[in-house]
């Protein structure tokens, strides 16, 4: 827990660096606007400038994030003193298959849609992570969708992307819009 | 006296089968908008604003339209809370601070009797509030009026003292997560000079948008929450099936007298803070529960499952959701998110918000308020009623339970933008949140700062721009000044806690 504490102290403060190099650029179509020039809380005796506000946070988030630090590297931090670890391998595992699964269910999503998206994610999840019965994992799978489609798409007129699948949906349009 | 039969004329308007009828059907949608994670008052009243100009159309009342989306509003209100409770994830914003006690009470297998508290509450708030609102509505209108740049900053700044003061989380932490929150709020265009900024690693296409507020929020709850839920529990903990009966919530009802404290401060402390422009519910809530464990002898039992902690931001968020509607209807400056689009609506039905409104158009304003009244009835009988229904989500296996709000979560950023860019956001937000969660960074503060974030910088530029960069504009003023220094003794009540600890060990 240690190590994970510091490390993403680390990466907090780096972020923070970054944010505040990012505050202080001027807007793109003024090339000569000189950077760090509008973080003054009286630019041009027009008040504080666009950077004022996140350039000033990003500093008091570095300053907390260093204190994070030596608080850790000091074992002040409850949890620099814990003997916990961060991720067990069980734990390791199960981000790895929920969270990898959620991002192919969002890369499915940009090839077949969410109507084909779906099915397959819920199908896997609750058969395969759930070890639920394959008919109650088909029945959330065909019946979500199915919800969705009629609530988004048919009553609120949000229509959810389809992408190659769109040729199926239309003969549903035709019947239903 | 004048009010008194105005307001009878109103309640007799409302109690009218087809308004009767729309404030049923715009509770039982708010309480579902409300409970679904990712779906708050604001989407609900932002969707269905189209299908009201059907209502206005067919009954040919301009009051009918807004007594629906009203009701919608007043009903995610009593929604947010069944998901804080049941599921540990809220609602809405608005019930962000009911899952600091709701949840815990349910895990120890007494979510009835949360879910009891947090409805009564919920009416006991809108019905004082609703009181307030008729009764004393010019004169609190002509206070909010006062508030001006410098008071709603130094109102915003004592929300974050809240949370720093009395959060009880890791200091730094929260404080990163606050300034997160802000900072997140701050990507896109500057909106006093226009210029874009922070456009993060230069992508147009991510960024120029700005960084939505449900983004986040759905992400940090919907995602990080669910991970570290299932991380925490290894899919072995099945959720506290609790026993309902009628018996049991009479039982419940009675236990609502130990919390009358917390629904009392969070009625008139949450209508308050919903008068003011731009504070809306959420901070409501946040601030009415700070103020409770503070006043509270109990506060150490704060945040595992204190009745108090449930009732004061349930009466908060409702009694702030009326208050909204003052300014909205009396200023024409809305008081919250969905008071905004309350009021886009007004304008496109036709009507002119501001002071004339009550004179020139009362059959608009006292079926409405009449309202108010009869929506909250229909939402606590509504609600009480379908608690053994709310129950049953508990019941459900947590590997299905969170493969649908996956699944949720995703459609339902998309619904809300639209665009596919936002829900990849999100999931990055989402797992980003879980890997700190582990580390006990407070999210919350995260989400409230992304909120406020857009209301708080423009306060404090244009206070800073009228003062010619003094701060102490802050201190000065008669309103601002008395809020500004609450907020500076809450952020160092840690400091001086530390301070003190030190020398007793010395």
């Amino acid at each position: 827990m240690r190590t994970a504490e510091f490390v993403a102290a680390v990466a907090i403060a780096l972020f923070s660096l970054y944010l505040m190099w990012k505050s202080g650029e001027g807007p793109s179509w003024d090339p000569d606007a000189v950077r760090f020039a509008n973080i003054g809380i009286n630019v041009n005796n027009e008040g504080p400038g666009s950077g004022f506000w996140p350039f000033w946070l990003s500093l008091a988030m570095l300053v907390s994030s260093v204190a994070i630090m030596v608080r850790c590297a000091l074992r002040i931090s409850p949890l620099a003193r814990s003997r916990d670890v961060y991720l067990d391998s069980q734990g390791k595992k199960m981000f790895a298959l929920v969270g990898g699964g959620l991002l192919l269910f969002l890369l499915l999503i940009e090839i077949v849609g969410f109507y084909g998206a779906m099915p397959v994610f819920l199908f896997a999840y609750i058969r395969f992570l759930g070890k639920h019965p394959w008919w109650l994992a088909l029945a959330i799978a065909v019946g979500v969708p199915v919800f969705c489609f009629f609530f988004f798409d048919i009553a609120m007129r949000i229509v959810l992307p389809k992408q190659y699948l769109e040729p199926l949906f239309l003969p549903l349009y035709e019947i239903f819009l | 006296m004048e009010v008194v039969q105005l307001l009878f004329e109103g309640v007799w308007a409302a109690l009218q089968p087809l308004n009767l009828g729309l404030a049923f059907l715009g509770v039982v949608i708010g309480l579902f908008v409300g409970a679904m994670p990712g779906l708050g008052s604001v989407n609900g009243v932002a969707i269905l604003l189209p299908f009201t100009f059907v209502i206005q159309q067919v009954t040919g009342s301009v009051s009918s339209p807004m007594i629906f989306l009203a009701a919608i509003y007043y009903g995610a209100m009593y929604g947010g809370a069944i998901s804080s409770i049941t599921l540990g994830i809220p609602g809405a914003s608005t019930a962000v601070a009911t899952t600091f006690d709701g949840r815990p009470m349910a895990l120890q297998g007494n979510a009835d009797r949360a879910l009891v508290i947090a409805a009564v509450a919920s009416f006991v708030g809108g019905t004082i509030s609703n009181i307030l609102f008729t009764g004393a509505a010019p004169l609190l209108a002509s206070v909010a009026l006062r508030f001006g740049n410098p008071e709603v900053f130094a109102l915003m700044l004592l929300a974050f003292a809240t949370f720093v003061g009395l959060g009880g989380d890791d200091i730094p932490k929260t404080i990163v997560s606050i300034c997160f929150g802000l900072i997140m709020s701050a990507v896109g265009f500057d909106i006093i000079s226009g210029a874009p900024r922070l456009l993060l690693f230069d992508s147009t296409e991510w960024f120029s948008r700005g960084i939505q507020f449900l983004v986040l929020a759905i992400g940090v709850y919907g995602i990080g929450e669910m991970l570290w839920t299932i991380r925490s529990s290894r899919n072995t903990i099945k959720m506290t099936s609790a026993q309902i009966s009628m018996k049991r919530i009479v039982r419940a009802l009675l236990w609502f007298r130990s919390c009358w404290k917390g629904t009392l401060i969070g009625s008139f402390l949450g209508f308050f803070v919903g008068i003011l422009p731009a504070a809306g519910a959420t901070p409501g809530a946040l601030m009415a529960y700070g103020v409770t464990k503070m006043v509270s002898p109990r506060r150490r039992h704060f945040g595992s499952g204190e009745v108090d902690g449930i009732a004061a931001p349930e009466s908060a968020n409702n009694a702030a959701s009326t208050g909204a509607m003052l300014p909205m209807m009396t200023l024409g400056i809305p008081g919250s998110p969905t008071t905004a689009v309350l009021l886009a609506g007004m304008v496109i039905w036709g009507l002119q918000p501001g002071p004339l409104l009550f004179t020139d158009n009362p059959e608009f304003v006292w079926p409405l308020i009449g309202s108010f009244y009869i929506s909250n009835v229909i939402a606590v009988v509504v609600n009480l009623a379908c608690i053994p229904l709310f129950l049953r989500v508990l019941r459900m296996p947590f590997s299905i339970l969170s493969s649908l709000i996956f699944v949720l979560s995703v459609v339902g950023t998309y619904a809300a933008y639209q665009n596919m860019y936002d829900v990849w956001l999100m999931m990055f937000f989402g797992i980003g949140a879980f890997l700190l969660r582990i580390l006990d960074y407070p999210l919350a503060p995260a989400v409230l700062a992304i909120v406020l974030g857009p209301i708080a910088e423009p306060t404090l530029r244009q206070s800073l721009l009228l003062s010619d960069g003094s701060w102490m504009i802050f201190i000065e003023r008669p309103i601002a000044g008395p809020i500004t220094i609450c907020a500076i003794i809450l952020l160092l009540l840690p400091l001086a806690g530390l301070l003190w600890r030190l020398r007793r060990r010395a």
